[in-house]
């Protein structure tokens, strides 16, 4: 797997490169921007007015605001772990099941203790959700060093376990009574929700750790051996190998921490956002977290303005059919088009 | 053993889809190009494959969008790798996410649609023949062509110069560049080649197998496509086996689910999926330096035979599949 060039190559001015990036970054938006309009004119829509419901959708009203912070959090925690695997030159796509699995994982002492003080719970609740996530990326780590099964298939195997297995919990044990047992298991009680903002979606818990998940990569990444480590291992494992490092061993801790990560993510989304288990728990945060990490090739400071965007993009969006009645996947096509065209600008520098 | 018979005609039918798409992903690899895309060009071939066939009324003009639409995204995958040094994988798998929105979004207008489908056109004599008819005969001018469509792949890559070209741009390039064939032309003529079978793929779904467009219509097949032609070792005819197999477990997970009760149908729905992924770590294990180590420990007369099938299970990727290709 290339990992792409982070520092300037040497005897190049630092103007020419802040030059040459913004001309890239230029380039990339120009590009995404096109292919949208094009994709948008050819179904008879105004791309104008679509734009705009898009871009400032979701800063509309405070319910949307709240809704949009409430998605950058699982957002930036994935990316915030797919960070570390790309770092270790990992294409990690099992996330989304990394995700599930978090969620589920949350599920249990939510089930078990109901009665202990809420705090005490959550807490419990997120521990599980990160060791769950982690133990399920273990699985695939061990499937590419075991048994060499490439991570992207392996990854890719495991995520449709998990959405199973969510469903089958979701059907069979933890079947809700009455009809409408498809759409998900019996809310929590409102004493475990995590404390909202007022009346909005808004938990303020919920994105703090996001942003704490964010800061410690991070640190890892910049001011630790073991992130040098996993950076070697990214760049050459058979290099890392003879300097001693443990390739192997950190691929593991690399997909572990990234599971955790994404667990926390789908630990949330159970306590914070959706109060029960949904067979959507993910609702696709681990993808387009992998998206965000292409598009700022794997640089931690870049995270969170990329996920905020995506984020607000996506919440924008939400209004289209109702307003415009345009689909509400070109907040998809956008996203992809911006990662798209960030690689062709890559190439064309 | 009607219903057998009915049963083993439906898995070849089931299997047709996979069949285009998996030769596709088998072109593009042997000639050292990953095409991670498949997966979403398969749902806008599909998506475009229907509504053209819909507004102009005619079905091999769906499927010649199809095609075209395959190539087309083939194309762009080659020029950002091939040309611009970006990574296969990255590239592709954007190409996967944007392609299946891109699908979403244009095929809004016609979900649930009723539309034109492949005809039904079984062989005159030959359909009436005893057991092999109702299994090899009656079925429609797709399925027929994915039986051909095997051989003509196996025949092509390991009995044609062309062939024996194209292996080598996946095997050794720089070797296939100081020979004078045009390394870099030659893969995107092999990718857009593939990419255009695999959007035939998504046709066929929209098209025959499963007609008509919704939203995510063919749920990760084409990620299982490319599983598959990891485990079929990049030759023709275990691939398709792959694709038999796998066809036929999602006729055994259908016919399976009124039989099992208090098991969910979604559950059903996915253990194909998981299933490859089983197969996909026993073949590789068959090659892990432990199990050889205890395979050289048996005695010779159980070594010999254990050793030559587990050479034949295992097979290794072409040498230069996903890597960038500088002229030396």
């Amino acid at each position: 797997m290339q990992q792409p060039e982070i520092s300037p190559p040497p005897g190049v001015a630092p103007t020419r490169i802040a030059f040459s990036a913004l001309r890239s970054t230029l380039l990339a938006l120009l590009g995404a921007l096109a292919l949208t309009t094009l994709v948008l004119l050819s179904t008879g829509v105004s791309p104008l007015e679509t734009y705009r419901i898009l871009f400032f959708g979701a800063f509309t009203t405070p319910g949307r605001f709240s809704d949009m912070l409430m998605l950058t959090t699982p957002l930036v925690l994935c990316a915030s772990g797919l960070t570390l695997t790309f770092a270790a030159g990992l294409y990690n796509l099992g996330v989304e099941g990394q995700v599930v699995l978090g969620a589920v994982a949350a599920m249990i002492p939510l089930r078990l203790l109901p009665d202990l003080p809420p705090p005490l719970l959550w807490t419990l609740s997120l521990g599980a959700a990160a060791l769950g996530g982690a133990l399920w990326a273990l699985l695939a780590a061990a499937l590419r060093l075991g048994a060499r099964v490439n991570e992207i298939f392996a990854g890719l195997g495991l995520n449709f376990l998990a959405s199973g297995l969510a469903l089958f919990l979701i059907l069979g044990p933890w079947r809700r009574e009455g009809t409408a047992a498809a759409s998900g298991t019996a809310p929590l009680p409102r004493e475990l929700w995590l404390p909202t903002i007022d009346n909005l979606r808004l938990a303020p818990l919920a994105p703090m750790l996001a942003l704490l998940a964010l800061a410690l990569v991070w640190w890892l990444l910049s001011s630790t051996r073991w992130g040098l480590e996993l950076r070697a291992v990214g760049l050459s494992p058979a290099a890392a190998d003879r300097l001693g490092v443990a390739a192997p061993r950190r691929i593991s801790e690399a997909l572990a921490s990234c599971g955790a990560l994404a667990g926390v993510a789908g630990g949330l989304q159970v306590i914070g956002v959706f109060h029960q288990l949904i067979p959507n728990i993910s609702s696709g945060v681990g993808l387009l977290g992998l998206l965000v990490v292409l598009l700022v090739l794997a640089r931690p400071i870049w995270v969170l303005p990329i996920s905020l965007a995506f984020a607000s993009f996506t919440v924008g969006s939400v209004q289209l059919p109702l307003t415009l009645g345009v689909d509400s996947s070109i907040a998809g096509v956008l996203q992809g088009a911006l990662v798209l065209s960030a690689l062709l600008a890559r190439g064309l520098r | 053993m009607d219903q057998l018979l009915i049963d083993l005609a439906a898995v070849l039918a089931a299997a047709s889809p996979l069949i285009f798409a998996t030769m596709g992903a088998l072109i593009s690899e042997r000639a050292g190009v990953i095409n991670l895309s498949l997966d979403g060009t398969i749902l806008l071939g599909a998506m475009a494959g229907f509504s053209v066939a819909l507004a102009a009324n005619s079905v091999p003009l769906g499927f010649l969008t199809a095609a075209l639409i395959g190539a087309a995204v083939a194309l762009i995958l080659c020029l950002l790798s091939l040309n611009l040094g970006q990574s296969q994988t990255a590239v592709g798998f954007v190409l996967a996410l944007l392609c299946t929105e891109l699908s979403s979004f244009l095929g809004a207008p016609v979900v649930r649609v009723p539309g034109p489908a492949v005809a039904f056109a079984p062989i005159p004599l030959l359909a009436d023949l005893p057991m092999l008819g109702p299994l090899l005969f009656r079925h429609d001018p797709f399925i027929y062509m994915s039986f051909l469509l095997v051989p003509l792949v196996w025949w092509l890559l390991f009995s044609t110069r062309l062939g024996l070209l194209l292996r080598a741009l996946g095997e050794r390039p720089a070797t296939a560049f100081a020979r004078g064939i045009p390394v870099l032309r030659m893969r995107y003529l092999a990718c857009m080649v593939g990419g255009a079978l695999v959007g035939i793929a998504g046709a066929a779904y929209s098209l025959d197998l499963k007609q008509g467009w919704s939203y995510r219509h063919t749920f990760g097949v084409g990620w299982i496509a490319l599983a598959i032609v990891i485990f079929g070792g990049w030759r023709p005819w275990r691939i398709a086996l792959g694709c038999y197999l796998f066809a036929a477990l999602e006729i055994v997970a259908l016919r399976s689910q009124s039989g099992l009760r208090g098991i969910p149908t979604q559950v059903f729905q996915v253990a194909p999926f998981v299933l490859m992924i089983v197969v996909l770590a026993l073949v590789n294990l068959l090659a892990s330096p432990t199990l050889t180590r205890y395979i050289a420990a048996l005695p010779e007369p159980l070594r010999r035979p254990i050793t030559k099938l587990a050479t034949q299970i295992v097979a290794a990727a072409p040498a230069a599949l996903g890597k960038p290709f500088e002229r030396p």
